[in-house]
């Protein structure tokens, strides 16, 4: 059923009786052309876009929990593209570009919702860095406007720029940022998957990636025995489980991001707003909740809950840059399990088994890239050639040098 | 999270710096790029379950510390000098 304004009035009219599923709820089949481990956005939009763009639809979307219970459901929604290395810079560009005709795409309404990003700064230091920055965008094509402390000042008049420690020096502002409904984007593309003929298949966990001569047959699941002329592999914070079926070690330690939401309030904050010296970031939903984050739990860990410590930083850095988020209560906290690779960047590659694909590395910055990550990587399967938007999303960068890591942190998995 | 510093005794995780796996304990000999190295510095087994990591007690007695814990849990299963652990490697 096409979804439309339309449906609404005629649905309404007659008791909401003609809406159907979203999606089918098939059994596995003996054998596909591609087994897709892995429901989450990247797993759904890699089926969408192998069906809708390369006309392959024997495809399943094999899920060990339901579509969406991820890292897909559980993310702060920033939707951005302000990179400044080659490589990220022309990939998230690609994805913001896919977002912004999603909706009409899917025919679903993912409310993705452009308010612009403002990244603050905190020193002459970090002006210039965010300048550069900028430029960056700009010269990729995409949008970046550095503002002054008085500027900021008119868009954002609630923060603490006089704090004494880091006071606000001004911000470098992304108008077509903004956020999206996390879990319509899973819904939208698991919809127009499954419409393309893809099965989406819940509750089948894969327990063995089956290789024979160097060569993928199929996966071993909760489900019986799948076989598989290709199968990619895109498990985000499972990834290093994911891949030892197959005996690869990947550059990827798994660690818990949180993040938090209050009570719902009316229009307060209408950006999305970034503290450049606290790692804090804040929105509010469509609901009225402030949805907002901080730094990762900083240590290897796959419980899905996190420790009191992030959670005081993340406050207190709240609290520091607009105290008046001190009045609100918190309704719920939560974590996800987060891949976060030794560059800090993501990989979407072939592996040394044929017709095994990788597609991992998200840190905490996988929900933006859901569109291009899923287009991207349905290229590289269908084509066996990478999408020229990820060309240098390689596995083997590290090994090759060629790595791509946006804040200079170094090898160290847990400092991205 | 709490962790029992073999010097200090029961400590707030906060005093502490996580790392990265044991295995920065062993650096490869080879002078130049090799792939050991980019297995040191890169490549993970990341596992669900029992692993043993570096933490550097900062705040404390700044002993690198090598601490067994369970990452599906968040138990502290038992936690060695660094310095011992890797005179045990030999
Ligand atoms: C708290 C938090 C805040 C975040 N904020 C942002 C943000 O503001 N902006 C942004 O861009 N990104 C953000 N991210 C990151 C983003 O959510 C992830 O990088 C992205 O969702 C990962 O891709 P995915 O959607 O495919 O992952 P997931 O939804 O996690 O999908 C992976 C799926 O694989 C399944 N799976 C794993 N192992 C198996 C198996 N053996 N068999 C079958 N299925 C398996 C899992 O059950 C899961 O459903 C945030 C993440 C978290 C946790
Ligand atoms: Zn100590």
């Amino acid at each position: 059923m096409r979804y439309s304004g339309w449906q609404v009035l005629k649905q309404g009219l007659t008791g909401n009786r003609g809406w159907k599923p979203a999606w089918r709820d098939p059994a596995p089949k003996a054998e596909y052309d591609v087994v897709i481990i892995g429901g989450g956005g990247h797993g759904l939009a890699t089926a969408y876009y192998l069906a809708k763009e390369h006309g392959l639809t024997n495809i399943a979307v094999l899920e060990k929990g339901y579509l969406g219970g991820g890292n897909v459901g559980r993310n702060t929604t920033i939707v951005r593209a302000n990179y400044g290395l080659p490589g990220n810079s022309e990939f998230y560009s690609h994805s913001l570009k896919l977002w912004e005709g999603l909706e009409q795409d899917l025919n679903y309404n993912v409310m993705h919702s452009q308010r612009g990003i403002l990244n603050l700064f905190h020193s002459d230091g970090q002006r210039d860095a965010y300048a550069r920055r900028g430029n960056a965008m700009v010269n990729q094509g995409d949008d970046a406007i550095l503002m002054d402390r008085e500027a900021c000042r008119r868009m954002v008049p609630y923060l603490d720029y006089d704090q004494t420690r880091f006071p606000v020096f001004g911000g470098l502002y992304h108008p077509r940022g903004g956020t999206a409904r996390h879990d319509a984007v899973a819904w939208g593309y698991a919809r127009g998957a499954d419409s393309r003929g893809v099965d989406l298949i819940q509750k089948c966990e894969v327990t063995g990636i089956d290789v024979e001569n160097g060569k993928v047959i199929g996966v071993q699941t909760s489900r019986g025995a799948i076989r598989a002329k290709k199968v990619a592999m895109c498990a985000a914070g499972r990834s290093g489980q994911v891949a030892a079926m197959a005996g690869m070690r990947l550059p990827i330690e798994s660690t818990v991001l949180q993040a938090f939401v209050t009570e719902g309030l009316k229009p307060v904050i209408d950006t999305v707003v970034t503290y450049g010296m606290g790692h804090f970031y804040i929105s509010q939903s469509d609901k009225g909740g402030l949805v907002f984050g901080g730094d990762i739990d900083f240590y290897a860990s796959y419980a899905a809950r996190g420790n009191l410590h992030a959670a005081e930083h993340v406050l207190e850095a709240g609290m520091t840059l607009m105290p008046m988020i001190g009045k609100a209560k918190m309704l719920r906290s939560w974590g996800g399990i987060m891949d976060m690779s030794s560059d800090g960047s993501p990989i979407i590659d072939k592996t040394h088994i044929d017709g095994l694909y990788v597609n991992a590395g998200w840190c905490y910055g996988g929900f933006k890239a859901t569109p291009a990550s899923g287009h991207c990587y349905a290229h590289l399967i269908a084509t066996d050639r990478p999408h020229e938007a990820a060309t240098r999303h390689r596995l083997d960068r590290f090994n090759t040098g060629f790595v791509m890591d946006e804040e200079a942190k170094g090898s160290q998995h847990n400092l991205h | 999270m709490r962790i029992k510093c073999p010097l200090c005794g029961d400590r707030d995780q906060r005093e502490f710096t996580y790392m990265g796996h044991e295995t920065y304990l062993d650096r490869p000999a080879d002078e130049g790029w090799s792939p050991a190295w980019d297995t040191y510095l890169h490549l993970r087994d990341n596992p669900a379950g029992v692993t043993r990591d570096l933490w550097y007690h900062g705040a404390g007695c700044t002993s690198w510390l090598l601490v067994e814990r369970d990452t599906t849990t968040h138990d502290i299963l038992r936690v060695d000098l660094a310095r011992d652990a890797k005179r045990g490697r030999g």
